[in-house]
């Protein structure tokens, strides 16, 4: 199929389209609102539906309601929207619920700022919602790799029968790139032939869909069930990416999303310098591949490991807890909306390695 | 067939043989028989998905014989709004008590009665939170004890009961909006006619029907049930008028 | 890296340097080319300076944001403020002079004077300023060509207004002669 440039945003809705799902809530909030506005033409198309909620606490519960019908169902927001959907993701996670939910992350904490960031890998990946549940999170750091997610996204919902979630920082949302879509879009689910969708009791037991259990036993033996599922997410579905990672290599960064892209320009640069660096980028942040950067940290070229985000230092408390204390584990992040540059970047390797420009 | 006997009178398909927890004179039960009827009457019920609530109804699927989820306190208009646009061949329902709708809830009862959701919403409205042990709702009557009002409700600082039928007739959107009672075998009759002809008006694709019944508590009250269905009548009828509030059989092209 | 080139488009909102942006991303794209796009968006966007920026590379590109970059096209003092000295060194600056009275001051970089507002004008519609300017840019970088420019122009505007295209034509006609001029007297 022919490229086409597109804008991050509306290529996420194409893309949740290519895979086959058609039910889709949102409330606006800046900067996805473009998924929106382009989605609330583009489903009824494909015989697709959109309902503009009132709030976000309603777009999470409609989602559940809409995963209870077995068929493929989405929403996208941004960070405050996404702390109000966290009800009804808990909620879905207990009663088992596979659904889509994308972030395009901005500034927090409150009502933060609308620029780039990265502060909600904390909310992503450590739960976010109440109660014992993971989701699976996705990092994408280009437009195409959004494409490519948010179909993947649908599959390991349905497959895990579990909210999967794609965060994105602002830029991802909102620049524009050439993409590429399937040669051929999948066809929607049939709900009848789940096996747990609620579809009508007919010629059948009446199902139940809760997340409700009294008896202490049965809810240890739904948490459990849960666990289960993380332990296939840490067996399968771990993601990551490593750039120009060699035996040469004085510093690894870690960095994921745009910044991702941001620390690759550095690497690129103070390679012409003389100056060796690889970049580990995790795609999947949860399951976090744990063995991978730790087993590229304790190299013995590797002097320490710098962690870069769009944030006050998130994930960088997973790259210490798989590192172990083996190397020293550094920070450089920017926030409130401020993305840090390649020169800043590469001034923060230079002054680690004790290096003048 | 000399000897064989003719049955007048059954447990609803709808409805599974087991005991409920309702304590006694709830009406609960009444409520629940009558919408279990309506389903079976209407031939609904093997594509019926009931929408229970937080609260003392949150356990209604284990009585019900059809399809069920369990939403968040107060958001079962918003599980009903999502699943019914995915399934509008399907027949929904919600059913919520007076915390659960005209509290944590209003929000998502107001927005899918004004979007004209075409699932039907049984609204049990017995003055007080049950299942968290007798605390003021919305709809609590002034002066009433509760556990968070031991003096009563007191109207300067909590206002007045909120009127969810009146509120939502107030709506420009097209809607089945009544309020009924069940507190004797009359006004069970005419509840009946009313929660059928809501289900009967999604059968038809018409639009959002939303019933409320008048319900007792004697536990949380603190009376007997037959003091309960006194006080039901005398205090609460009067400030909660039974009627039809909005019909679309009724309005004006 | 070494084959990227990077513009910004910067003017006020309703200035078309979006619009511009895009254009130029989807000829580059069409062209086969590896592209980004990236707006700046907000509160920026309403009535204070909107920019774009647009990264073409025969690679795959690695930073969306630009610390200096090679190219601005500037339609209104703002935005030559705030683009004029961020300009790699040996770089291009574009001031629009219908708008601009004055200059970067820079002597490390090669700056064109282009009045693309009267031409605009001129050719028919002010709004068109955004055309020659992009027209005075690609003529002085060959960055893509002409050709494909108006084609995608002509694909991105649809049949539907067709005054408008050939409006847009003429002032790319125009803007491309201006580059030519200003820098045979450069």
């Amino acid at each position: 199929m022919a490229k086409r440039l597109m804008k991050g945003n509306e290529a996420i809705g194409e893309a949740a389209i290519c895979a086959g799902a058609r039910n889709y809530f949102a409330y606006p909030i800046t900067p996805q609102s473009e998924v929106a506005e382009y989605l609330c033409w583009r489903l009824p198309e494909v015989g697709g539906i959109f309902v503009q909620a009132e709030s976000e606490v309603a777009v999470g519960n409609m989602l559940f309601g809409a995963a209870a019908s077995g068929k493929r169902v989405f929403t996208t927001s941004s960070s405050p929207g996404i702390s109000l959907m966290q009800e009804a993701i808990s909620y879905m996670a207990g009663a088992h619920l596979p659904a889509v939910i994308l972030n395009i992350m901005r500034g927090g904490p409150g009502l933060g700022g609308i620029l780039p960031s990265q502060s909600d890998y904390f909310q992503a990946t450590k739960t976010g919602g109440h109660g014992d549940y993971r989701v699976i999170v996705l990092a994408p750091s280009s437009v195409q790799e959004a494409v490519d997610l948010m179909i993947l996204a649908f599959d390991l919902a349905d497959k895990y029968r579990n909210p999967v979630m794609m965060i994105g920082d602002g830029m991802i949302g909102q620049m524009m790139e050439s993409v590429e879509f399937p040669e051929k879009y999948r066809e929607p689910n049939k709900p009848e032939e789940s096996g747990w969708a609620l579809t009508g009791a007919k010629g059948r037991d009446s199902r139940i869909i809760k997340s409700l259990f009294l008896d202490p036993e049965k809810l240890e033996e739904n948490n459990l069930l849960l666990a289960e599922k993380c332990k296939k997410f840490m067996a399968n579905e771990i993601r990551h990416e490593l750039y120009k990672v060699s035996d040469r290599n004085r510093i690894l960064i870690a960095a994921y999303g745009t910044m991702a892209r941001i620390c690759q320009t550095a690497i690129d640069e103070l390679e012409a310098e003389g100056v060796s660096v690889g970049l580990f980028r995790p795609i999947s942040l949860f399951p976090f591949p744990e063995k991978v950067i730790h087993d590229e940290a304790v190299k013995k070229n590797i002097e320490k490991v710098l962690t870069v985000e769009m944030s006050v230092g998130q994930m960088v408390e997973d790259i210490e807890r798989c590192v172990q204390g083996r190397k020293p584990v550094e920070f450089y992040g920017r926030t409130g909306g401020i993305v840090p540059t390649p020169n800043e970047v590469k001034g923060k390797v230079r002054e680690l390695l004790k290096l003048t420009a | 067939m000399a000897n064989e006997a003719n049955m007048i009178f059954a447990r609803p398909e709808s409805l599974r043989e087991t005991i409920t927890h309702y304590c006694p004179g709830c009406t609960h039960g009444i409520i629940h028989r009558l919408v279990a009827e309506s389903l079976d009457e209407l031939g609904l019920r093997e594509r019926t998905v009931g929408v229970a609530p937080v609260g003392c109804s949150v356990l209604m699927y284990n009585y019900f014989n059809c399809d069920f989820l369990e939403a968040p306190h107060g958001r079962a208009p918003a599980l009903a709004t999502g699943f019914k646009r995915c399934r509008p061949d399907m027949i929904v329902f919600t059913y919520q008590g007076d915390g659960d709708l005209a509290s944590i809830g209003m929000g998502e009862i107001i927005h899918a009665a004004n979007r004209g959701e075409k699932f039907t919403t049984i609204f049990v409205n017995n003055a007080i939170y049950g299942m968290t042990g007798g605390q003021m709702a919305p709809t609590t009557m002034p002066e009433q004890k509760t556990t968070t009002t031991p003096a009563g409700r007191d109207v300067s600082l909590a206002g007045y009961p909120i009127r969810i039928a009146e509120l939502l007739a107030t709506l420009r959107t097209p809607a089945f909006v009544a309020r009924t009672a069940v507190h004797n075998p009359m006004r069970v009759v005419q509840a009946k006619q009313i929660i059928k002809k809501a289900f009967r008006l999604q059968k038809e694709d018409r639009c959002f029907s939303l019933v409320e019944v008048l319900s007792t508590c004697p536990t949380n009250w603190g009376m007997s049930p037959a003091d309960s269905i006194e006080w039901l009548k005398e205090t609460m009828q009067p400030y909660y008028p039974l009627g039809i509030y909005k019909d679309p059989e009724k309005e004006k092209a | 890296m070494a084959d990227q080139k990077e513009v910004v488009f910067a003017g006020f909102g309703g200035q078309g340097v979006m619009t511009a942006g895009q254009l130029l991303a989807y000829t580059a794209m069409e062209e086969g080319k590896q592209v980004v796009w990236i707006p700046s968006y907000g509160p920026e966007m309403r009535g204070g300076t909107a920019n774009c920026t647009v990264v073409v590379s025969d690679s795959r590109i690695g930073s969306p944001i630009i610390n200096n970059p090679m190219s601005a096209c500037v339609f209104n003092r703002p935005s030559l403020d705030k683009f004029g000295s961020m300009i790699r060194k040996g770089g291009l600056l574009l001031i629009n002079s219908s708008l601009i009275d004055v200059t970067s001051g820079r002597d490390d970089i090669t700056e064109m004077l282009v009045p693309v507002n009267d031409i605009a004008i001129k050719a028919g519609n002010a709004k068109a300023a955004n055309m020659v300017m992009l027209a005075a840019y690609v003529a002085t970088t060959g960055i893509v060509t002409f050709e494909t420019l108006k084609r995608m122009l002509r694909e991105k505007l649809g049949t539907r207004k067709e005054e408008l295209l050939e409006i847009n034509l003429k002032a790319f006609e125009e803007g491309r002669k201006l580059a030519k001029k200003v820098r045979m007297q450069g």
